[in-house]
């Protein structure tokens, strides 16, 4: 910065105004014109200084508006016992929304909801977009047809696909059970089962973001380089073997990138769930109400803004945690990949 | 990098940076002033321009009300602005309630709601006592005590009412072996009991594949409705685990769905819809006027001259809706002009006549397009006279900011019961345990 500074500003005098005040004014006291440079690389230097920060402010100025300020105040307000209907009135309870999360059966059961779905949603979505990946990513006809096709669910709005499946799955007249009729199996409740129902809302998220994923493998599968496969090859490594061994350990960032951001979302599941049977419960015995739900549930149905607010809050803690679970894993992992090599 | 980016930019700048601080500066302003926005100040010249906040299809619009009367007052224009979900609506009306900004001049109410608006937030609204040609009078009595305060402040004018009766299909019924006819099906239902009583000759002797009634959450609110005091005491005090109301209704309710009555449904879901399309139920128990054309739209041809309306053994009230004026309204005299002639008897009659809302005013009922008025697709049922003898025969009820809340809780533990098999008892345990939790301040 102070190079730059030393080597820009004699130019400006010398070569951009200096001249012009030499022809206009030359009887001008020399000590005015002092005046002036100096005024002239004093707004240059706070040029310099300070307009990179004006060009980058809107970001922050937005994000400080619609990032910060909602989180902290959720923050704020977490502390509080605020109602819906009045949320001006707030009495501080200090943490007691909090501390309350850890008797409240419903809480845990909605943590343990958004865990299990979490789980059969993103583990069987991830390793199919793999294996999608890598058929995709032969040359084949048609390839670019599929790619896109691949898209065209994450293209989906959420609401429009959930209420689609919320017909397939409906219990007396849904496809899907006239399906299992025509094979001669019971009709499913699915909405009122508990893994019925969570195999439901996981199925959407699978037929939603499979493809997504795909793309992101595909992409980082191409940006390996072709002489791994070809000296692979040489050694006589089958289809299989090459994939195990060349393919995994490339993707490694890539998976782990894949891995947090369905994590991520699979903690914040909400629309799924919200509009298998359009209720903020999540069925009848909460059987699939998830974190985001519970919380909606209980700010706007319930009225309670505090324990809402609480709620977020410990859910982005636990996201949190999350992401530093993933990153000591990473290091680990990396560490012992270091010494195999 | 640094340096080819200087010597090939270096004449532009300044231009640049001028454009970026601006665009900045735009953004900014942009921002501060999106908040500031919304304050627009009523015409000065005579000229009133009347806002008012609705909810779904609430009528006024459809029935051409705002147009009948902007030609009565020309100096009058009226802008509505509606939102589809009245809990996306009340949510918004909340809030700016709270800052007492944003509002419209005139703002609906769902009765859900009115509790809370006459309690917490009564201030915000403007008394209707305290302008002289408004007239409540002709109001059904317990409607104007829902909107009235404690302190007897009226903050709301009602529009329309859900008096119930019981919904039925007269070609199952006679597959059945029952009676057909209205007079003598609303004899079958002397009280509850012998309502599910003909159920289980039905389940005895009708068709096989159609359920007595659509579900045990409806069957509870059809019983626990007739009750003057349900979830709350008459001191305002929740009660529900006392209250003999939901006491007497969740037994009902128990009693339909463990004897196979019911079809298991879920009121205002797909299923539901679908249900009536195939004729999956004989009944609907708590049957309000507004969901004749609820039924008619959802039934369509397949139940065309097999709905029929009989009167229930203790009617109650389902719905309807107030309009209250703000205190933060820039045009308060103009505004309440404009709900007390919107609610007024001819008005209401209006809205019945075209959009199926049943009248909250006693005077409304009177009127000949009211008393006289029958329903087609309901084999030409004379409504206007079943839902004015129900009418009249309403509870005032002790409504709670918390009742739908309550309600809901109840139903679900019902739907659990009747879908996932278990007990009376586990279910009104699980309701308690939720409602401890949603209830818990």
């Amino acid at each position: 910065m102070t190079t730059d500074h030393a080597s820009a500003a004699p130019s400006v005098t010398s070569g951009g105004a200096a001249p012009r005040h030499d022809s206009g004014k030359a009887d001008g006291p020399p000590s005015q014109e002092r005046k002036r440079t100096e005024r002239r690389s004093r707004w240059y230097r706070w040029d310099l200084k300070y307009s990179p920060y004006a060009f980058i402010s809107p970001f922050f100025l937005f994000f400080a508006a619609f990032g910060l300020f909602p989180l902290l105040y959720t923050g704020w307000a977490a502390m509080h016992q605020v109602s819906m209907t009045n949320p001006n009135e707030m009495e501080w309870v200090g943490f007691d929304n909090f501390s309350r999360l850890w008797d409240d059966e419903f809480f845990w059961n909605a943590l343990r909801n958004t865990f299990t779905i979490g789980l059969i949603s993103t583990v069987p979505q991830l390793l199919m977009a793999l294996g999608l990946a890598h058929i995709l990513n032969y040359r084949m006809r048609g390839s670019m047809m599929f790619r896109v096709a691949m898209l065209t669910p994450y293209a989906t709005s959420v609401a429009a696909a959930t209420l689609v499946f919320a017909m397939l799955y409906g219990r007396d007249y849904g496809m899907i059970n006239w399906a299992l009729d025509l094979v001669g199996i019971d009709p499913v409740s699915w909405e009122a089962g508990t893994w019925s129902s969570q195999f439901a809302v996981s199925s959407i998220v699978i037929w939603r973001w499979t493809g997504y994923n795909t793309l992101i493998y595909l992409a980082a599968m191409q940006a390996v380089p072709n002489d791994l496969y070809e000296s692979a090859s040489l050694d006589g490594a089958s289809r299989w073997q090459q994939f195990r061994h060349v393919t995994i350990p490339a993707l490694r960032p890539t998976i782990l990138f894949t891995v947090v951001i369905s994590t991520i979302g699979a903690t914040q599941l909400f629309g799924e769930a919200y509009l298998l049977a359009g209720s903020e419960n999540g069925g009848s015995q909460s059987q699939y109400q998830t974190l985001g739900l519970y919380m909606y549930e209980t700010g706007w149905f319930n009225l309670h803004l505090g324990r809402a607010a609480a709620i977020a809050w410990t859910m982005f803690l636990l996201l949190i945690v999350i992401g530093i679970l993933y990153w000591v894993l990473t290091r680990l992992v990396g560490k012992s990949n270091g010494e195999e090599a | 990098m640094r340096d080819r980016a200087r010597t090939f930019h270096r004449p532009n700048r300044r231009t640049t940076r001028v454009l970026a601080l601006g665009v900045a500066a735009t953004l900014a302003t942009g921002v501060l002033a999106g908040c500031g926005s919304d304050d627009e100040e009523g015409g000065g010249d005579g000229n009133v321009e009347i806002s008012i906040g609705v909810f779904g299809q609430f009528g006024f619009e459809e029935a051409g009300l705002y147009d009948e009367y902007m030609e009565l007052n020309p100096n009058v224009t009226i802008t509505q602005d509606s939102i589809t979900e009245n809990g996306d609506y009340i949510a918004q009306l909340r809030t700016r309630l709270a800052q007492n900004s944003g509002l419209m001049d005139i703002q609906a109410i769902e009765v859900g709601n009115i509790a809370e608006m006459t309690g917490d937030l009564n201030n915000r609204w403007v008394d209707f006592n305290e302008y002289e040609d408004v007239d409540t009078s002709h109001f059904l009595p317990w409607k104007l005590d829902q909107a009235t305060t404690e302190d007897g402040r009226v903050i709301g004018l009602g529009t329309d009412i859900g008096p119930t009766g019981i919904c039925y299909r007269t070609d199952y019924f006679e597959e059945a072996g029952l009676p057909t006819d209205r007079e003598e099906v609303s004899a079958l239902f002397a009280d509850w009991q012998s309502y599910l009583d003909v159920g289980e000759q039905f389940l005895a002797n009708g068709p096989a594949d159609v359920a007595y009634l659509d579900s045990a959450g409806g069957m509870f609110n059809a019983v626990v409705s007739g009750y003057e005091e349900r979830y709350y005491s008459a001191d305002g005090e929740v009660n529900y685990q006392e209250s003999e109301a939901v006491q007497t209704a969740w037994d009902l309710s128990v009693q339909a769905a463990e004897g196979e009555l019911t079809d298991r449904q879920q009121q205002f879901s797909d299923e539901w819809n679908t249900a009536f399309a195939n004729g999956a139920f004989a009944t609907v128990a708590s049957c309000p006027a507004w969901m004749l054309g609820y039924i008619q739209s959802e039934a369509g041809e397949n139940g065309q001259g097999a709905w029929d309306v009989a009167q229930s053994p203790s009617p109650s009230n389902w719905g309807g809706s107030f309009i209250g004026v703000p205190e933060a309204s820039d045009n308060k005299e103009e505004a309440v002009k404009l709900a007390a002639w919107l609610t007024a008897p001819e008005q209401q009659a209006k809205l019945f006549t075209e959009r199926g809302s049943f009248p909250s005013s006693a005077a409304a009922h009177e009127l000949p397009e009211v008393l006289e008025a029958t329903h087609e697709y309901f084999q030409d049922a004379p409504i206007g006279q079943i839902f004015t003898e129900a009418a009249a025969e309403i509870p005032s009820s002790v409504i709670g900011p918390q009742d739908q809340v309550i309600q809901q809780g109840i139903t679900d533990g019902l739907a659990a019961l009747e879908q996932q098999g278990i007990s009376g008892d586990e279910a009104w345990d699980s309701v308690v345990s939720q409602l401890d939790n949603a209830l818990a301040e």
